[in-house]
């Protein structure tokens, strides 16, 4: 799964990146707005904050271990 | 269900899930960066499908991902192809109605199966070069027990991912207000896409990616609702304090007797109606799971893939119970109450006119009765209105979603949910291809084809179950009781395999007619009985040898007379019929075979090694819940 070949890993990591950079994004909005999604619960968590941040982190660190070329 | 509908088809609630299609206001709204998230999965699911279209040439790489996958993707896609959204829903509504009762699903009903599959079964599986578990069959029996094998299982995959499709479709429509059809025909188009461009390969790519959303998805609802609920103890306190009861944080204490617990069964049945019969049926004979591992690029990959694949499923119920369990105290009304889930025939008893005005105020009160809705709860509902809208069990974990995850996050909670049903189509078609191409078609229609053909002829046939199964979520659609029957197809047909497949692996003596016969018969034997219960309902007690037993007991104690009746018959039937001499049973059947020497390895990456780890966590949860 690995040499010349995308690994999965990659795909993974791609996604989890781009979910994690808007979801951080959005939480940082409301952060500073205060403009939180009616219903939602535990707003004072900052939920989208630090969950955004570690899908980010997990996506990143999966891209560049996995990126194509790489050797394994 | 559907893929859960092994373990599972022990959660009744779906088949009269249609019902809820009729004036229900959807759960969920979802906002511009949802829609984003959403759109970029299947963005990302359809690249991958073309991407790997170009590794997908020959037959071995279409049908058997290129025997090429590692111990971790093998094992991912393993555990994932059994975790469908339905599954996840539905326990998750079992754990609010019958508490931790339901983890036996994922315990017992699991883990000593993915075991036994790991280190005892698969080397047999993987030395014998079998692309199928119906190949398998005919390399051990004769082509009579792999067509018989073959021919049930394509129907039964075909039929399933027609109820998966369908039952997408409506839980999108119940939870985001979203047109049957537009789901039906987005994700039938996206399936299909990828599926027949990359082969087992994409699906198996996208199983390990829904199993990573899935969790990045949905971990959070456990999370914060502990948080809420003031930690495991604060969640205990509120729900005996609620429910008046501590039954729901045990998982054998209560299973003495049938009436002792809320699910009706009895020890004996988990034991050895599903943690022996059901769970060994689905977890080492199910091609649907079993194709991921053959998948391996050796036999230590190969072993270590249901183990790795165990560690995970001992941990799913961190997100499916536990969410259950915490929707018992925190799920609210709009006006601050706590939220009574019911079940699906009180909704459907309790429709709503145009007028908001419930239909049949008599049946909907009489249907209430059995709730422990509160008297003032009851009143609001008949009094109509949007405030009083009922929601079901299965419903548990979309509502907590709705409960804690913000735009963006609850995109990606959907996209989890979307991801599942998707992935389960996908295993169900890309597992219909194989053993049609392999099992039916090349040994019954045209035997002398070229390499090519048959991957020509693979592509086709998911093309064409996509367009079956699409079929059969209209037919589910019209005809509702049929989803019923449907979802009985595996438990009917899982005993009487395990039956064929385990004398078969372990007995020298077992013969060509034994295992085509108990294969048969006690298909037969397993389908009568499924519908003389149907037929008279009273019978169940004779099934379950209790008048104690509730439905959830059916399944595990037929499966486990199926079982018994298809070994009789494959005892008596070789007694009296000639044997293979020992020379042709080389790498198919124990004592008959030399198992190819690996190589030395650490310890810590011998598969003895992790299957005592998860022998001994699986113990030590059993102890601590028990």
């Amino acid at each position: 799964m690995h040499g010349s070949r995308i690994p999965i890993w990659f795909f993974i990591g791609l996604l989890l990146a781009a979910y994690g950079g808007m979801i951080l994004g959005y939480g940082c909005y409301e952060a500073i707005s205060g403009n939180f999604a009616p219903g939602v619960q535990l707003t004072e968590l900052h939920t989208p904050i630090w969950w955004g941040a570690v899908l980010l982190l997990l996506g990143v660190v999966y891209v560049v271990k996995f990126r194509p070329g790489k050797k394994s | 269900m559907l893929e859960m509908v092994p373990l599972s088809a022990a959660v009744p609630n779906f088949a009269t899930l249609p019902a809820l299609m009729v004036g229900s206001t959807p759960i969920a709204h979802l906002r511009p960066l949802d829609i984003v998230v959403i759109a970029l999965y299947f963005g990302m699911v359809i690249w991958i499908g073309f991407y790997l279209k170009g590794q997908s040439n020959t037959s071995e790489e279409f049908f058997m991902a290129g025997r090429e996958m590692t111990a971790w993707i093998a094992g991912l896609s393993f555990v994932s192809a059994n975790l469908g959204s339905l599954e996840l829903m539905g326990w998750a509504g079992s754990a609010y109605q019958y508490g931790i009762l339901a983890t036996n699903w994922y315990w017992i009903g699991a883990i000593p199966a993915m075991i036994f599959l790991g280190l005892v079964m698969m080397p047999f599986y993987y030395v014998s070069k079998t692309h199928s578990v119906p190949g398998y069959l005919d390399l051990r029996y004769g082509g009579e027990a792999r067509t018989v094998s073959a021919i049930a299982f394509a129907l039964e995959m075909i039929l399933m991912s027609g109820v998966n499709m369908f039952a997408m479709a409506v839980v999108m429509k119940v939870v985001l207000g979203w047109d049957i059809n537009f789901s039906i025909i987005v994700s039938s188009v996206a399936v299909a896409l990828y599926v027949g461009l990359g082969g087992l390969r994409s699906a198996i790519f996208n199983e390990v990616l829904q199993f990573v959303l899935i969790w990045g998805g949905a971990l959070l609802v456990p999370i914060l609702g502990l948080y809420q609920a003031g930690g495991w103890t604060g969640l205990q306190t509120k729900i005996i304090a609620n429910m008046h009861s501590d039954s729901y944080f045990h998982l054998w204490r209560d299973t003495g007797s049938f009436a002792a617990n809320p699910m009706g069964v009895h020890w004996t049945g988990i034991v050895f109606g599903l943690g022996f019969v059901i769970s060994f049926g689905y977890w080492t004979t199910d091609f649907l799971v079993v194709q991921r591992v053959l998948a391996a690029h050796n036999l230590r990959a190969a072993r270590m893939a249901p183990l790795i694949g165990s560690f995970f499923k001992m941990a799913v119920p961190a997100i499916v119970i536990l969410p259950g369990l915490l929707g018992l105290v925190l799920l609210q009304n709009p006006d601050g109450s706590r939220r009574v889930l019911v079940g699906e025939d009180v909704v459907a008893a309790c429709g709503m006119s145009g007028a908001q005005q419930v239909v049949d105020p008599a049946g909907c009160s009489a249907a209430m009765a059995k709730t422990n809705l509160t008297p003032e709860q009851s009143a609001k509902v008949l009094a109509g209105g949007p405030s009083a809208e009922l929601h079901t069990y299965n419903q548990a974990l979309p509502l907590m979603m709705v409960r804690y995850l913000g735009p963006g996050l609850l995109g990606l909670g959907i996209t989890a949910l979307i991801a599942g049903f998707m992935s389960g189509m996908a295993g169900n078609v890309s597992a219909f291809s194989t053993v049609w191409s392999y099992d039916i078609y090349k040994p019954l229609i045209y035997k002398n084809g070229s390499d090519s053909h048959y991957v020509m002829v693979g592509r086709l046939s998911i093309v064409a179950g996509v367009i079956v199964s699409i079929g059969a979520a209209y037919l589910v659609q019209q005809f509702h009781g049929i989803m019923d029957y449907v979802q009985a197809l595996f438990s009917i047909f899982v005993a009487p395999l395990l039956a064929a497949i385990l004398f078969g692996m372990f007995w020298k003596r077992a013969t060509r007619w034994a295992g085509f016969l108990g294969l048969l018969l006690g298909i037969l034997f397993s389908a009568s009985m499924f519908v003389w219960v149907k037929l008279y309902p009273a019978k169940l007690a004779v099934v379950a040898l209790s008048a104690d037993a509730k439905p959830m007991a059916e399944n595990v104690f037929r499966a486990l007379w199926a079982f018994c009746f298809a070994a009789v018959i494959i005892i008596v039937v070789s007694l009296f019929t000639k044997a293979k001499p020992e020379s042709e049973l080389d790498g198919l059947v124990y004592g008959a075979t030399v198992l190819p020497k690996e190589e030395w390895v650490p310890l810590y990456k011998r598969e003895w090694f992790w299957a005592v780890l998860v022998g001994a966590i699986f113990v030590a949860l059993n102890v601590m819940v028990w």
